[in-house]
């Protein structure tokens, strides 16, 4: 009894068993609603694993969320909430497109800039965010969800600016072609490439149809990084300290301030991440007019709760939310579901990992019963 | 053992109980005999506010009974608990800041007229009538965060009796009060007695049960070891049947043999978070190789002064020297690098962070340091190294805990690690406030110890503490604040409890006290 | 030890996981082997990120869809894109249904349709509301509608119904399609002005969004208290608060895209209708009946039926309302071609004028 316990407080079995609880769950909310459950699963299963395109896409579409998801995480493990992750996110898809459109260096110069200027944008929100709260004590979830706005409008302006805003579109102009990260961006567009690729069923799928690029390699890496930062060094030591209690790390003669601002840098970097690879690695290479959020920030958020804000935890929790998302929308047009069952379905299966930590309790209560029966 | 009867207002039997796969509690009895004051008698983490807890209805035992004036009862929860006549006072209180005195105690059972409006006349009138009777004084009107520790204790007593508690739990009630908010204490518990009330406190202090109670009951470990008649009984009696050992009670001392200045206050105000002005032209020195006791009752600007040696708290005017160096208004992290050391009273606020291992709470003034730290990482081996090293020097229990979260240490050990921990960083000063807080007497024990061999090793330390026996103990100079200053300095021995009493309460020197 | 050996079971896990789907692929693609009913014939859409309930476009095109489905007995679908970026792994998608015709709703759409057109030149794609001009590929059909024709219509009924001689507009953000609804109003009231002999004023203003209903409501009440007792709005939910404006104020509000009369039943004077979904019913049944529809962009207006004002008006006069039908059939022969943007505005004036 203990022992089964006991493997159930383990937090990767717990989460596993929360997700395909949650999964379970699910299936019932698609059969109250009418669906029939099993062809829904069969449907969600192949429209991830039946094709290499798909799982490609599925990797690919994890990519922010995995950033975004890391950017909350590490947020979440100094202390601190970090609800501006979207905005963060919106303010680096802005200035990465701006950057795109204004310079054309060589793709080796072009496509870091690109990317790093869209991490300072979202670290200089995120540690924005942080000075306000060091300085003046304003809790970070206030001014980040005013920031999220502030952000989303100042997308909408500079999508709409002479310079940049396509005609007859709701964007800008896509990035120069040096700044686009896709991996043999020109084959999809050249005659040879096009031949080429027809003959190799494989890559055709996986290149031509899909935003094939190298993003997810750097989230990984990223996530690794992360984790190291928290765990190996001595700035990790202290934003943790100063999140767990800043009373005792003060009086340890750790700067809590100047942490509580590297700590939101950080996270904001992480989510300009997310906004930079977006823009330099998947198509349209340009931002839209949003008329509201595209939730990529605030799913982030979801994602940091199922991997429980273990960095590594966010991969694997970043491909299972954006599995949820893609098959959801497989589901939609194979059988009908509307997106609101769709997104029920999600939010049962983040509710349940939720949960996680009343399971054991559960457990442990159901075997008390059942020994005190006996006796 | 007794048999029940209707003498008895608690009777306890067999009571067991584990947390997982460790028994709290282990076939233990209690007997309270009607109106009388009875002591729980029991180490920290003995079982005795967890027997408490089973009493009053927050938990339910695995087995044994529970019989209230000789009728077995099945306590289920508080709502039970509370109709039995059954009150408890937590050790943190549980009373809501914002509100009122009265406001608290009604709360939760509230008389209401039509439409749900609170009448709060006939309530009001209902605990004017037990204050008098009891002498609990207390301004109704006052909001709770005003009041002093000792005041939030009586609205708690009198909440428990506004609901018609015949049986009163205190949890550690002492624990928190001056040495007159003790005597007021005592007083009240008297007069609830002698109306026909029965008191259970829980205590490890031997003094108090000696003054106050009739019987105890004694708890180790989790096992009923004895019920005795306080009268018969010695206060070093008593202690060892709690430890189950010897246990000196007064500190062996070596002879006061102090060395040149190395710290000093000269003039310092400083004002509280609220901008008043709580330290008020403080100037005090002490000497290596001397214990400086500071005694006073709170909320006479230690906190502040405190905090302001720290470099927590922005210093007004004034200077502080350690070893000739200023250190006032600079850092926390340079106040460290001078040489001065703090061992906190509230150790999980200001100590040690709960959510981290005891390894990494080990080094958390030396992680920035080689061999801790080369070249922004943290050197693992070096500082398990290090935590082995404090866990066995200071006799850390369990022995394997380093890689274990600190808050599943009990606070004993805690609190050996906070000052292995600061004791490791060589400090010049060491100040410790209020060391031996919440602490049992076998820990009391090894904490004096360690502070006396501090001071031999010709270091200095700043003792801030409200109890005036462990200043008196281990002193060798005391120095008395009230308002914000100090209010007399005496050497060990010159003085006695009731003259620092008395200046502490704010009278002067030069006038003599009955 | 404990740490590696955890680690080595990950891997582990994983491997097999890994393998084993790359074993199942086959098996799963053939769990969903799709049981083809009806004609074999379907049409599927994919939104831009409003999504199908917007109540204007997608909502819109999924009924002309789903009726165009219903009627010959063809399979309809939809996808949802909750972000930009899922555009093109959305259209992509659809090409593996083997659909017989993509349609994209929406100009943001454009570049992802153009580019799945390339990659599969043997399926046909539409896209709502824009046209690639003399690039348009030879399997795309470019729907767009001259919706300044019904804004021109409820500028003329605001300028005939108005008593202060003042009237709002107020648009989204401003862009090509919002264009044709300012100007084709605009033209309208000046053309009922000149119809009355007296000068009708038009206030103009943008929300800069297309979902503050909030913003919508405030400039509306600014407008209305302005002295304007017309507004007409152009900017989807925006327009939501832009109606509650005028039934506060009790003045008239014009809707757009679909009768939004059920929003304000006493304070809806009309509502410039513009039906994507009968556009795309139409397309659809183009190609349903054998017919060649790529490579061309079709434009619908008053005589196609697509854009114009509901039947009924209870709040209109009329009076009015027989004199707007009869500018209707004028535009519909041709004798009146509303301006859609500035510059053929300006022109229309001074044609206007010269007449």
């Amino acid at each position: 009894m203990s022992n089964a316990v006991n493997i159930l407080k383990k937090p990767f079995i717990a989460t596993v068993i929360s997700v395909i609880l949650g999964f379970l769950v699910s299936l019932f909310v698609l059969s109250a609603a009418g669906y029939d459950p099993f062809k829904s699963m069969a449907v969600m299963i192949s429209s991830i694993f039946s094709r290499p395109k798909f799982i490609t896409n599925v990797i690919i579409k994890s990519t922010p969320l995995i950033l975004t998801g890391l950017s909350a995480a590490f947020a979440f493990r100094t202390g601190l909430f970090n609800i501006g992750a979207e905005g963060q996110y919106i303010i680096a898809t802005v200035v990465s497109t701006l950057v795109g459109l204004v310079f054309n260096f060589h793709p080796v110069v072009q496509i870091p800039l690109v990317i790093i200027s869209g991490v300072i944008a979202g670290a200089l929100l995120g540690g924005f965010t942080g000075f306000l709260k060091a300085k003046f004590g304003i809790h970070e979830v206030i001014t980040s969800i005013m920031l999220n706005w502030i952000a989303l409008y100042t997308c909408n302006y500079a999508a709409n600016l002479e310079a940049f805003h396509k005609p007859e579109s709701n964007g800008t102009y896509p990035i120069n072609k040096s700044g686009i990260s896709m991996l043999l961006y020109d084959w999809k567009f050249s005659e040879q490439g096009r031949a080429f690729l027809k003959d190799n069923s494989l890559l055709n799928d996986i290149i031509l149809k899909t935003d094939l690029n190298l993003n997810f390699l750097i989230a990984v890496a990223m996530a690794i990084i992360i984790w190291i930062i928290v765990y190996k060094t001595k700035i990790g030591f202290e934003m943790r300290a100063v999140g767990f209690n800043h009373h005792a790390a003060m009086n340890a003669g750790i700067r809590v301030n100047r942490n509580i601002v590297y700590s939101m840098l950080i996270a904001g970097a992480l989510s300009g991440l997310a906004g930079a690879l977006t823009i330099s690695g998947t198509s349209n290479n340009a931002i839209q007019v949003l008329s509201v959020f595209e939730n990529n920030g605030f799913n982030g958020l979801a994602v940091a709760l199922i991997a429980r804000s273990s960095a590594i935890g966010c991969i694997f929790a970043g491909l299972i939310f954006s599995g949820l998302i893609y098959a959801g929308q497989s589901l939609q047009f194979k059988i009908g579901v509307p997106s609101e069952i769709i997104n029920i379905m999600i939010g049962v299966v983040v509710f349940f990992v939720a949960l996680t930590k009343m399971f054991p309790a559960i457990v442990e209560k159901f075997f008390m019963r059942r020994s005190e029966n006996v006796k | 053992m007794v048999e029940i009867s209707k003498k008895y207002a608690v009777q306890m039997r067999g009571i067991t109980k584990s947390f997982g796969t460790f028994k709290v509690l282990d076939d233990v009895e209690l007997d309270v005999k009607k109106g009388t004051i009875h002591a729980i008698l029991g180490e920290n983490g003995a079982g005795k506010s967890t027997l408490m807890n089973i009493l009053y209805g927050l938990y339910s035992s695995d087995s044994g009974e529970i019989y209230l004036n000789g009728k077995l009862q099945f306590l289920k929860n508080t709502a039970v608990a509370i109709k039995s006549g059954i009150g408890m006072v937590h050790q943190h209180f549980m009373l809501v800041d914002k509100f009122t005195v009265i406001q608290n105690i009604v709360l939760g059972n509230e008389t209401t007229g039509r439409f749900g409006i609170i009448k709060t006349r006939e309530s009001r009138e209902k605990v004017k009538e037990i204050i008098d009777r009891y002498g609990l004084n207390v301004d109704l009107n006052r909001k709770v965060r005003d009041l002093s520790v000792g005041q939030q204790q009586r609205v708690e007593i009198l909440k428990a009796l506004y609901r018609g508690a015949d049986l009163l739990i205190l949890d550690e009630p002492t624990a928190v009060l001056t040495p007159m908010e003790i005597e007021d204490l005592i007083r009240i518990m008297g007069s609830l007695v002698a109306d026909g009330k029965t008191i259970i406190i829980i205590t490890h202090k031997l003094k108090e049960i000696k003054k106050s109670a009739q019987e105890c009951t004694i708890i180790r470990r989790g096992k009923f070891i004895d019920r005795v008649k306080v009268e018969d009984e010695t206060e070093k009696t008593l202690a060892k049947k709690m430890v189950g050992r010897e246990i000196k009670l007064k500190v062996d001392k070596t002879p006061f043999n102090p060395g040149e200045e190395v710290f000093s206050i000269k003039n310092l105000h400083v004002r509280c978070c609220r901008g008043i002005e709580t330290v008020k032209g403080l100037s005090l020195s002490i000497r290596r190789g001397e214990i400086l006791g500071l005694a006073g009752i709170e909320g006479n600007g230690q906190k502040e002064l405190i905090e302001a040696l720290l470099c927590a708290r922005h210093v007004d005017s004034g200077e502080i020297r350690i070893n000739g160096e200023e250190i006032q208004n600079t850092s926390p992290g340079n106040v460290l690098k001078c040489g001065v050391s703090a061992i906190h009273a509230d150790r999980h606020k200001y100590g040690i962070v709960l959510d981290f291992s005891v390894a990494e709470n080990a080094i958390l003034e030396k992680y920035r340091d080689k061999p801790y730290c080369e070249r922004g990482f943290l050197n693992y081996k070096e500082r398990d190294k290090f935590t082995n090293k404090l866990i066995s020097e200071y006799d850390i229990r369990p022995k394997d805990c380093k890689d274990l979260l600190i808050r599943e240490l009990s606070g004993g050990n805690q609190q050996k690690l906070v000052i292995g921990r600061e004791i490791a960083n060589e400090p010049e000063l060491l100040i410790a406030v209020q060391p031996t807080r919440g602490l049992d007497v076998g820990a009391i024990e090894y904490v004096h110890k360690t502070l006396i061999n501090l001071r031999d090793k010709n270091k200095a330390i700043l003792l801030i503490s409200l109890e005036l026996d462990e200043i008196m103990d281990l002193s060798d100079t005391i120095a008395v604040m009230y308002d914000g200053a100090i209010n007399g300095v005496f050497k060990s021995g010159e003085a006695d409890e009731n003259d620092i009493g008395f200046l502490m309460a704010g009278g002067q020197e030069n006038e003599q006290c009955c | 030890m404990k740490k590696s050996a955890t680690f080595l079971l990950t891997l582990l896990i994983i491997l097999i996981l890994s393998g084993f789907t790359l074993m199942m692929m086959p098996i799963f693609r053939g769990c969903t082997g799709e049981d083809d009913e009806g004609s074999g014939f379907s049409v599927a859409m994919v939104t831009d990120t409003g999504g199908v309930n917007d109540q204007s476009f997608n909502t819109s095109s999924w009924q002309g869809l789903s009726g165009f489905a219903k009627r010959t007995g063809s399979r309809a679908s939809y996808v949802e894109s909750k972000q930009s970026s899922d555009y093109f792994s959305n259209i992509d998608r659809l090409a593996d249904e083997n659909t017989n015709l993509i349609w994209g709703i929406g100009y943001s759409l454009a570049d992802v349709v153009q580019w799945a057109a390339k990659t599969n030149p043997e399926l046909n794609y539409a896209i709502v509301d824009y046209s690639y001009g003399d690039d348009t590929p030879e399997n795309v059909t470019g729907v767009v509608f001259r919706a300044e024709e019904s804004a021109f219509l409820v500028g003329y009924i605001a300028g005939k119904t108005t008593k202060t001689g003042k009237i709002g507009f107020v648009g989204g953000i401003k862009g090509i399609v919002i264009d044709q609804f300012e100007y084709g109003f605009r033209a309208g009231a000046d053309y009922a002005a000149r119809e009355q002999g007296r000068p009708i004023k038009v206030v103009v203003q943008y929300a800069e969004s297309f979902s503050d209903a909030a913003k919508g409501k405030a400039i509306a009440l600014k407008m209305l208290s302005n002295g304007c007792d017309i507004v007409f709005h152009a900017a989807g939910g925006v327009g939501v608060g832009v109606i509650e404006a005028a039934k506060e104020k009790n003045c008239y509000a014009i809707g757009v895209d679909m009768d939004q009369a059920y929003l304000a039943p006493k304070n809806v004077l009309t509502s410039a209708l513009k039906n994507a979904g009968r556009a795309v019913d139409l397309v659809c049944t183009e190609l349903f009946e054998g017919n060649k529809i790529g490579g061309k962009t079709l434009s619908f207006g008053i005589k196609e039926n697509c854009v114009g004002i509901p039947e009924s008006n209870p709040n209109l006069d009329p009076k009015v309302y027989i004199s707007a039908m009869k500018i209707q059939d004028e535009i519909s022969e041709g004798k009146i071609i509303p301006p859609y943007n500035e510059q053929e505005y300006e022109k229309f004036r001074v044609n206007d004028i010269n007449q």
